[in-house]
């Protein structure tokens, strides 16, 4: 029991410090400069934030595929905020191993991963090769109609 | 450790630490009278090798690490100045870099070698898995050391590699984040990994004690994979092993030195001489050549957990082979089956080797679970069955009857085994290059350089005028930032005197301060300080060049590179061809064309170049004819200006790279007496044992 407690402190020291914590605070992004079938890349906690303000065309493709033909089922409209269905926000990290997908690339009009291959879709979810899962989405919300604040 | 030994010195202040401490018995025991079978061929060596490559990496290391700095936004800063500042550091750092190669290249000759002898069961099951646990610490130090130079192959290996552990179920994100010490890799990271890299190295020379150890209480296997039993089966450790191993090892130190003096960079990735930039994947993540059987597996096999689980499981199974292969007969010289079985699996490794530096899409996803599924297939099903099924001949009665036995022919197999190994390791080699074809790039045209092959040096005029160049055209885009003013007058450089070089500084304005007004304020240059860069960060870059970013070319020949392809880059490694950076920037400087051809089309803001990855460079066509005048009567034309400024930035790449070649041949000279000497003293010693 004393010999547990007194090995957590060497296991513990290595998860991430106070300062790698605090500069991992949520921060707000100004939407009002992204046009029509642009996207950003903000960096948030070290990680590529993708934030896409989708064509019409894009939103109908995300949503007219039929969910349970997808690896990774989840809809559309679970993966953006209502009422702001043009803005896909999601962290640009492929689900396989970790490289940094492409954006506006590959077949499905999303993101494409130059390392092993992964396509998605202009809702960030997977399609086609070897990751599982599809983009995942990070927290967060709208503080007005046109920023938001991720984390 | 081969029980108690009879060594009694003479001389009494020894005789009085030998009662105190016994250390010179053991010595004695161990390296001297130590029992050695008499019939062990020179795959045996490998051991002697191996042991010397740990004491070289040891030593190499302990010294980097004295001006390494370990931390996110100096470590490639840092490892440029080494190889840059410090005496013989490019030296150092080359014996380490290209050390991990050789001391990995070793290891599976020595695996293999104990894989077709057998050397693995009773009553040495200890012996090897210490011996597995010994190549799984390897792997582990191996891969963070590659990450401590930071450059992109550093980071995005490093990425890969922690997100495996992401696979476990339930606690994976919490195991990477644990891994990270933030929420991606970044400075924490490189910190634990270092102190890692500092520790394993000794973690691994204590587990090589007890391997030693468990060696010598069970002897050594040897070819014919009888027991010695008589005192006719075996000679001393010394002066027979010892010489041998010497001679082995000099061997093995000229290979060695090959990679140091002359192909330093073969092979490693071009894209690790491009810093870490966490928000560019480079376009193929390749692992280092020795994981790339491993990297093989895991990628053939498409659900993420098990492709992790069957990665490691290929090397775990190691550890069961007592246990798989039950056959009493343990060379597979007397194995018919087990002998043409065990090569299929070498070529096995090799191709798996050859597909991990392969994209992964079409045929090679294909090949590659096929070839993982021969893999386990040895191990699984083959071994077990042989074990069971085959007739071995008869082996001889004992290692003094197999020594009688072959007085005769015995050099074929170990040519033929030579040779496969030779084409083995050149394979594995030139697939971390292959990984880059996956693009049909036009590929550049091979020039003359004059300091290409063993005894090449730059030309000084060409380095001259290169530097005009630069000055006058591509420091208006481009910084020089790891080459500073006094370099100019640096032996072996563009060979200007020291005043020249303060005069050439003296024209530069560099900002300076703050001074005792607590201003920022501007001076003359002076020959310590560096060519200034001509934006102030990345984002001023960028605006200012249409959203591409002019890349500092201090590097630029030695992190561009191209496919070679089977079989030129088995040949380069014997003709010394390391051109390919040279040969495309001189190619992207001459590769523009004013129209693009039919049904390419470019981007705005783009130009189209021949030999740029894509085509669509947002650089425009930098050099017309005319542009630079040079005061020594050479034409005034592209192709002279591209050649000039490549000749320059191969030598800001590397400034030492003469010295290099210089020491490289005196070392030559010396280790081909040596390892003649080596060789007849061998002779001599073992005239009277065959």
């Amino acid at each position: 029991m004393g010999g547990v407690a007194a090995l957590w402190p060497f296991v513990s020291q290595m998860n991430p410090d106070a300062s790698t914590i605090a500069a991992g605070a949520p921060i707000e992004v100004d939407l009002a400069p992204i046009a029509e079938g642009q996207d950003i890349k903000v960096f948030w906690r070290g990680k590529p934030i993708y934030i896409s303000h989708r064509t019409k065309k894009q939103i109908d493709e995300a949503r007219s595929v039929p969910v349970s033909s997808l690896p990774d089922p989840q809809t559309d409209q679970a993966r953006v905020k209502e009422g702001h269905d043009q803005w896909l926000v999601v962290i640009g990290i492929c689900t396989h191993l970790g490289c940094i997908p492409i954006a506006h690339e590959g077949n499905y009009d999303g993101f494409f991963c130059p390392c092993h291959g992964s396509q998605y879709d202009s809702s960030g979810r997977i399609r086609q090769g070897p990751a599982p899962a599809n983009l995942p989405v990070p927290p967060y919300q709208f503080v007005s109609d046109s920023k938001i604040q991720i984390g | 450790m081969s029980g108690p030994s009879d060594y009694q010195p003479t001389n009494s202040a020894l005789k009085w630490i030998e009662r105190r401490l016994p250390i010179l018995g053991l010595m004695h025991s161990s390296f001297v009278a130590y029992p050695t079978p008499r019939n062990l061929n020179y795959w045996w060596t490998f051991g002697a090798i191996l042991s010397m490559m740990l004491g070289v990496q040891i030593l190499t290391g302990v010294i980097l690490a004295m001006h390494y700095t370990p931390e996110a936004t100096m470590a490639f800063k840092s490892v440029e100045s080494i190889v840059r500042d410090v005496n013989y550091g490019w030296l150092l750092r080359n014996i380490h870099a290209s050390g991990a190669s050789m001391f990995f290249l070793a290891v599976y000759i020595h695996m293999f070698r104990g894989l077709y002898y057998g050397s693995y069961k009773e009553p040495r099951e200890i012996l090897w898995i210490l011996g597995v646990i010994i190549y799984l610490l390897m792997m582990a130090t191996g891969f963070m050391g590659y990450v401590l130079p930071w450059g992109q192959m550093s980071f995005w290996g490093a990425t890969v590699i922690t997100n495996l552990f992401s696979a476990v179920p339930y606690f994976g994100e919490s195991i990477v984040t644990l891994l990270w010490g933030g929420y991606s890799v970044g400075n924490p990271t490189l910190n634990r990994f270092f102190s890692l890299h500092y520790l394993l190295p000794f973690v691994i020379a204590g587990v090589v004690v007890l391997h030693i150890w468990a060696l010598h209480v069970a002897g050594q296997n040897n070819p014919a994979g009888v027991e010695a039993k008589t005192e006719k089966d075996t000679v001393p450790f010394t002066p027979y092993a010892t010489i041998k191993d010497a001679f082995g090892v000099s061997c093995f130190m000229l290979f060695f030195a090959w990679f140091i003096f002359y192909m330093p960079n073969y092979l490693g990735d071009a894209d690790n001489y491009i810093p870490a930039n966490p928000g560019v994947t480079p376009a193929h993540i390749v692992p280092e050549w020795y994981y790339l059987p491993f990297y093989a597996i895991l990628r053939s096999i498409p659900n993420k957990l098990a492709g992790v689980t069957a990665m490691f499981s290929a090397i775990l199974v190691l550890a069961f082979l007592p246990w798989l292969d039950t056959a009493k007969t343990k060379s597979s010289k007397y194995r018919p089956l087990a002998k043409q079985f065990f090569w299929i699996f070498v070529i096995v490794c090799v191709l798996l080797g050859w597909l991990g530096g392969k994209p992964p899409e079409g045929i090679y996803v294909i090949a590659g679970r096929v070839l993982t599924f021969c893999y386990f297939a040895y191990f699984l099903i083959l071994l077990p069955l042989l074990s069971r099924i085959e007739k071995p001949r008869p082996a001889p009665n004992s290692i003094a009857a197999d020594v009688l036995a072959k007085t005769g022919s015995r050099s074929t197999p170990m040519v033929s085994t030579a040779i496969a190994f030779a084409l083995a390791g050149a394979l594995f080699a030139g697939s971390a290059q292959n990984a880059r074809a996956a693009d049909h790039e036009e590929v550049p045209p091979s020039q003359k350089w004059s300091f290409s092959g063993p005894f090449g040096k730059f030309d000084r005029g060409s380095l001259q005028r290169g530097l005009k160049v630069y000055k006058e055209v591509c420091s208006a885009c481009h910084g020089l930032s790891y080459i500073a003013f006094r370099n100019l007058a640096d032996a072996g450089g563009p060979g200007y005197s020291v005043a020249q070089a303060a005069a050439f500084a003296s024209d530069y304005k560099i900002k300076d301060g703050p001074n005792d007004q607590g201003e920022m304020f501007e001076r003359p240059g002076r020959p310590a300080d560096y060519f200034p860069s001509p934006f102030p960060n990345e984002q001023a870059a960028r605006v200012a060049n249409g959203g591409g970013l002019p890349p500092d070319l201090s590097l630029i020949t030695k992190a561009r590179s191209y496919e070679r392809g089977f079989p030129k880059f088995v040949f380069d490694f014997f003709t010394q061809f390391q051109e390919q950076g040279p040969n495309y920037v001189d190619a992207i400087l001459q590769g523009y064309e004013e129209k693009p051809p039919a049904g390419v089309s470019i981007p705005e803001g783009a130009y189209y170049n021949k030999y740029f990855p894509g085509h669509a460079i947002k650089m425009p066509k930098p050099l017309s004819d005319g542009q630079v005048t040079f005061d020594d009567g050479s034409p005034a034309t592209v192709a002279q200006y591209a050649k000039d400024v490549t000749t320059f930035l191969m030598w800001t790449a590397e400034p030492h790279m003469e010295e290099r070649k210089r020491l490289g041949m005196q070392v030559f000279v010396f280790l081909i007496i040596f390892t003649g000497l080596m060789y007849f003293t061998k002779k001599r010693v073992w005239a009277d044992a065959h």
